[in-house]
């Protein structure tokens, strides 16, 4: 069942994709009011397909590859309809909906024996661990991609052409949206790290931070911590903080893929 | 009915004449008063505002010459205003009035005060009791697809004037204007127009510096801004987020250097200069600093070009919506001719059916519910089945030359009460023909085409706010 309604929500996902693609042929001002109810529906299932999955499995911690896909995803689309309650702006869904779609569609495609099977997963110390880290993430994508946009929209202005595509909100907006995510997903991040350290410490010891991805994360939370730093000292934004939090994206893609690599990430049953 | 309308606009003649036609708003209700005695005028309606003055008239079947009117109305010989006028009759002249209401007509086209104007004019009319059913309905028409128009094009949505377009462009980079500063350097006609626009759009506190602080004084105080010494110029300016130049300076007044030190003050926060001044007072380079953005007035006007054309495109689009609604109206009128005709014809069959039902009722004695209801289905069965043909005549007729002449022989054939070719004065006569064709029942009891359009909604504020000059 958690599948079929995750699937559910695939579909409402991808009317939104519909809305992403045709935004860029400037088409979407009609299909922006789409868009948004089928965000939130698309939520409400995905929202009872985590719900199933948790009873299922008797802990809140995803289990699998898919089911951590699942969450991130929803997250993300969660973080974006609060940002759209707030802004009335759709423009960052040409980012957001092709990734949450993706990973929607990859976390639906069938059904995954339990990987990661290590009894430690049972311990809610390592969901608050899994869900702050994944809530940062996701801010840091909805920065990242209000960076883009707000280059995009600088480039119009500068070059006084406002281009026939895609009407971007004021670029004050699009700024005030990215600090907010930074700001937002800044604490997330660090309660998360610390959460992590906590558990590591207990488990392996102090040796946990020669672990890749615990060292790539650390990356992440430096950079993050810089783009806030300039933001915040010298109002750093346009390129210089869309290139930071490129970087930063950048550096949290790896540290998502980096599980493979990692002795400590992997859960693997005894 | 056939419209007439007659007029001259911003096209057809210069402002002299149309200046000599206007008729200023306290005078309308008394000219459109005198327009309906005026022999064959049913219905009738003026438009005068600066840029066009129209007499709008239903002259029933007659055929009436507005010129004579005007000829008496102004007390002069129309041979004058003969090659600036313009007549338009039935399909023309409703036409015209779509496009004028949509602001298709007008001298920027897609401006919405004209909206506005046709409404007041309307609502004068209708204050006098010019209007009736047929003009009535052709007018608030015009408003429906005026409405229609402005939302399904973009006919009005893009700034036409370098100081909207610099509005324009200043709510892109801050999205709202609310609590953003202004600085007037050098003070000018059109950087006076352009504060005043920024100010509508919800900025604040004005800073004016000028080479002679006196005339700074002044502005300052015309805006209840702060006048500031020329020579503070540097250490004041990174206070506002929109620079506004039009000094006399042969030589740039902010260059790259100044622009960086007002970035870093201002921690980056974006700010817009718009140089009005010729030669330029804004070097081009500064635009080229992240957060600083530089328009000069040949920028603005090439956005002002930009919009205008995208109008010109628009105004095609809703060319042919107008075309579409013009259609759909005029296939009503026609429809609206036939239905009393087809309502009086039912009424007739079903007292028939009526009366030879009750006549049988004594003969066929009680009946069960089942008998009652195969009697009913029975006669109307008959009824419906003999009238088919006539109704499918008639609103196959609608519309048609001939559409007089088979209502007139349907009416013979079924003995119904002859027409009344002229609604409003009829007054209603006998119980059976009573809402045939008094005015409700030409309005309201049409059983084909569209439901009646709700009553229009009135005026709404900015349409208020607009003042026709």
């Amino acid at each position: 069942m958690p599948l079929l309604w995750l699937r559910v929500a695939l579909v409402f996902y991808g009317l939104g994709l519909v809305y992403a693609l045709l935004a860029l042929a400037r088409k979407a001002e009609s299909l922006a009011k789409v868009a948004m109810p089928a965000l939130w529906l698309g939520l409400t299932f995905h929202f009872v397909s985590l719900a199933e999955l948790t009873l299922e499995q008797g802990h809140l911690t995803p289990s699998t590859v898919h089911h951590s896909e699942s969450l991130l995803a929803f997250l993300i689309a969660a973080l974006f309809l609060a940002f759209w309650v707030k802004y009335k702006t759709v423009s960052p869904g040409i980012f957001v909906f092709p990734l949450v779609f993706v990973l929607t569609l990859a976390a639906s495609i069938g059904q995954q024996p339990q990987e990661f099977t290590s009894p430690l997963l049972r311990k809610g110390w390592i969901f608050v661990h899994v869900a702050l880290i994944f809530l940062g993430y996701a801010a840091l994508f909805l920065s990242f991609v209000t960076s883009i946009l707000y280059l995009v929209q600088e480039r119009r202005l500068k070059s006084k052409n406002m281009g026939r595509w895609l009407r971007l909100p004021p670029l004050q907006v699009i700024d005030e949206i990215g600090y907010r995510a930074l700001l937002l997903g800044f604490p997330f991040m660090t309660l998360g790290l610390i959460a992590g350290a906590i558990v590591a410490q207990e488990q392996f010891g102090a040796g946990f931070f020669r672990d890749p991805k615990i060292a790539l994360s650390i990356m992440v939370w430096v950079i993050y911590m810089v783009l806030l730093f300039t933001r915040w000292s010298a109002g750093w934004r346009g390129r210089r903080a869309a290139f930071l939090s490129t970087f930063a994206f950048i550096a949290a893609v790896g540290t998502w893929a980096a599980n493979y690599l990692s002795g400590t990430h992997r859960f693997l049953g005894p | 009915m056939t419209v007439v309308l007659i007029g001259v606009n911003h096209n057809s003649a210069p402002v002299e004449v149309r200046e000599r036609l206007a008729i200023p708003e306290s005078r309308l209700a008394e000219a459109i008063t005198r327009l309906m005695q005026f022999p064959g005028v049913e219905e009738g309606m003026i438009l005068s505002t600066c840029n066009r003055v129209e007499l709008i008239a239903n002259v029933g079947n007659g055929s009436v010459d507005l010129r004579a009117f005007l000829r008496e109305y102004f007390e002069t010989d129309t041979d004058s205003l003969a090659d600036h006028l313009y007549e338009y009759r039935e399909q023309e002249a409703m036409r015209h009035i779509f496009r004028v209401a949509a602001s298709l007509d007008s001298m920027i086209v897609g401006e919405p005060q004209v909206l506005g104007q046709v409404k007041a004019a309307y609502a004068v009319a209708c204050g006098v009791g010019a209007l009736h059913s047929q003009l009535h309905a052709l007018v608030s028409r015009s408003f429906a697809v005026a409405k229609r128009v402005r939302t399904e094009t973009a006919i009005g949505s893009s700034a036409v004037s370098v100081a909207s377009a610099a509005v324009d462009l200043a709510t892109q980079i801050f999205g709202s204007l609310a609590g953003k500063h202004i600085y007037l350097v050098g003070a000018g006609k059109m950087s006076e127009l352009a504060a005043r626009h920024l100010i509508a759009g919800g900025a604040e506190a004005i800073f004016v510096a000028n080479r002679t602080h006196a005339r700074a004084l002044v502005l300052a105080e015309k805006f209840e801004g702060t006048a500031i010494h020329f020579e503070e110029l540097y250490e004041t300016a990174d206070r506002a987020d929109i620079v506004i130049t039009s000094t006399g300076s042969p030589h740039a007044i902010f260059r790259r250097e100044h622009g960086e030190r007002f970035l870093h003050r201002r921690k980056n926060r974006p700010m817009f200069f718009i140089d009005i001044a010729v030669p330029r007072d804004v070097d081009p380079e500064m635009n080229k600093l992240d957060g600083i953005f530089v328009y000069d007035i040949d920028d603005l006007q090439a956005v002002v070009s930009a919009n205008v054309a995208s109008r010109e495109r628009e105004a095609a689009r809703a060319h042919e919506i107008i075309e579409a609604e013009l259609q759909r109206f005029i296939a009503r009128l026609q429809t609206q001719e036939v239905a009393p005709t087809i309502i009086s014809l039912q009424e007739h069959l079903e007292n028939i059916r009526q009366a030879e039902l009750d006549r049988a009722r004594g003969k066929l004695g009680k009946l069960t519910a089942e008998q009652e209801s195969a009697v009913e289905a029975l006669t109307r069965g008959i009824i419906n089945k003999v009238l088919h043909t006539p109704i499918t005549a008639l609103k196959n007729a609608a519309g048609d030359a001939e559409s007089n002449t088979v209502i007139d022989h349907v009416r013979r054939i079924f003995n119904l009460t002859p027409r009344n070719l002229n609604p409003e004065n009829s007054s209603p006569q006998g119980s059976s023909t009573k809402n045939l064709d008094s005015k409700s029942g030409n309005a309201r009891r049409i059983p084909i085409g569209r439901p009646r359009e709700k009553q229009e909604e009135p005026l709404r504020e900015e349409e208020k706010k607009a003042t026709p000059s």
